[in-house]
């Protein structure tokens, strides 16, 4: 399965197994993706690091 | 039949380990992005476990609370998770314990700030009370430097009005990151880096190191202080001895894995959570 980026309209082949939360690469642009849902299929930019995120 | 529940919300290289783990060790367990929980629709019971994995402390400890207040044991527990995100509540426990930690001092003014930073002597580093992966440390060798970073942190807002200065620690180009399961020191890794900051988060290079009985003893101590299923302990190597310089309550662990420190830290951490279902 294919999907656009958002961003730049390039194409990303997802993985095999795909879960809500994971992370994309666009391989155009660089840019984060997130996976927000699975089905349906849908991704957004992924958001910039918050003050309080990691360990 | 009691439940696991693995609540998360980023798909980190951790999470995704802990999902593998739980299917190579048979577990039945359930997924939940918190982005779409509604707490109050998910069947939970005693017994249950849930192990929160959220990237966000403010929502792993909002979310720990809540199911607590409905009899599920979480890892960690909320109140761990509280006193690791919070550098100055982790320093004074580790000092209500006696466990040796890089000098320290607290202030609540800008003026007391720069005071503090002198008498400690440069260089020193101020760190956020509440941050990670080395985020906004600052290593200060001058009062000029203190002054102009005490002033950016005045308008940083609320949380960076109390100003958390500990003594540099010339700690010889590593540090040791050790992984805690149950109050038991699995896996030790030292962290190097030719920057002053040696997180793997930031680039340090991690290499497995043994655990000895004079550390394993001081882990102990730690664990006593601060408790908790699931801790990963940052110490110093000094010539004074091992100094412990930060406590995580949400422990990644990529770089602590089998490949490094042959351990294998994520199945033996699910196995440890399931044993925790009443």
């Amino acid at each position: 399965m294919t999907v656009n980026c958002m961003i730049c309209d390039g194409i990303l082949e997802m993985p095999g197994k795909v879960m809500e939360g994971e992370l994309l690469v666009c391989p155009d642009c660089g840019t984060e993706l997130e996976v927000i849902s699975v089905d349906p299929l849908c991704l957004e930019e992924a958001p910039e690091v918050q003050e309080d995120w990691g360990e | 039949m009691s439940s696991l529940k693995v609540f998360y919300s980023r798909l980190r290289t951790e999470e995704k380990l802990i999902f593998e783990a739980l299917e190579r060790k048979g577990i039945p367990y359930d997924p939940m992005n918190i982005r779409n929980v509604d707490l109050s629709d998910i069947p939970l019971e005693p017994g249950d476990v849930a192990l929160c994995r959220c990237l966000s402390q403010t929502q792993n400890v909002a979310l720990a609370e809540i199911l607590e207040s409905r009899g599920i044991r979480t890892v960690n527990h909320s109140s761990v998770m509280l006193l690791c995100g919070d550098k100055i509540a982790t320093a004074a426990a580790l000092e209500h314990y006696g466990i040796p930690q890089p000098e320290y001092r607290v202030a609540f003014s800008p003026e007391k700030a720069v005071v503090m930073a002198e008498e400690l002597g440069y260089p020193v580093v101020f760190k956020p009370a509440v941050g990670s992966w080395g985020r906004l440390l600052a290593k200060i060798n001058d009062r000029e430097a203190a002054e102009a970073l005490i002033e950016h942190k005045s308008h940083m807002g609320a949380q960076h009005q109390v100003f958390f200065i500990q003594k540099y620690v010339e700690k010889g180009g590593f540090d040791l990151r050790v992984t805690l399961i149950g109050g038991e020191p699995l896996s030790a890794i030292q962290r190097w880096s030719d920057h002053w900051i040696t997180n793997t988060a930031r680039g340090g290079k991690a290499l497995a190191y043994p655990l000895d009985p004079e550390l394993r003893k001081l882990l102990y101590k730690v664990h006593d202080a601060i408790k908790g299923d699931f801790l990963a302990v940052d110490l110093f190597q000094t010539h004074d001895g091992w100094l412990v310089n930060e406590v995580n309550g949400q422990p990644e662990f990529r770089s602590s894995v089998n490949s490094v420190t042959g351990v294998d830290i994520p199945g033996i951490m699910v196995q440890y959570v399931w044993k925790l279902a009443g």
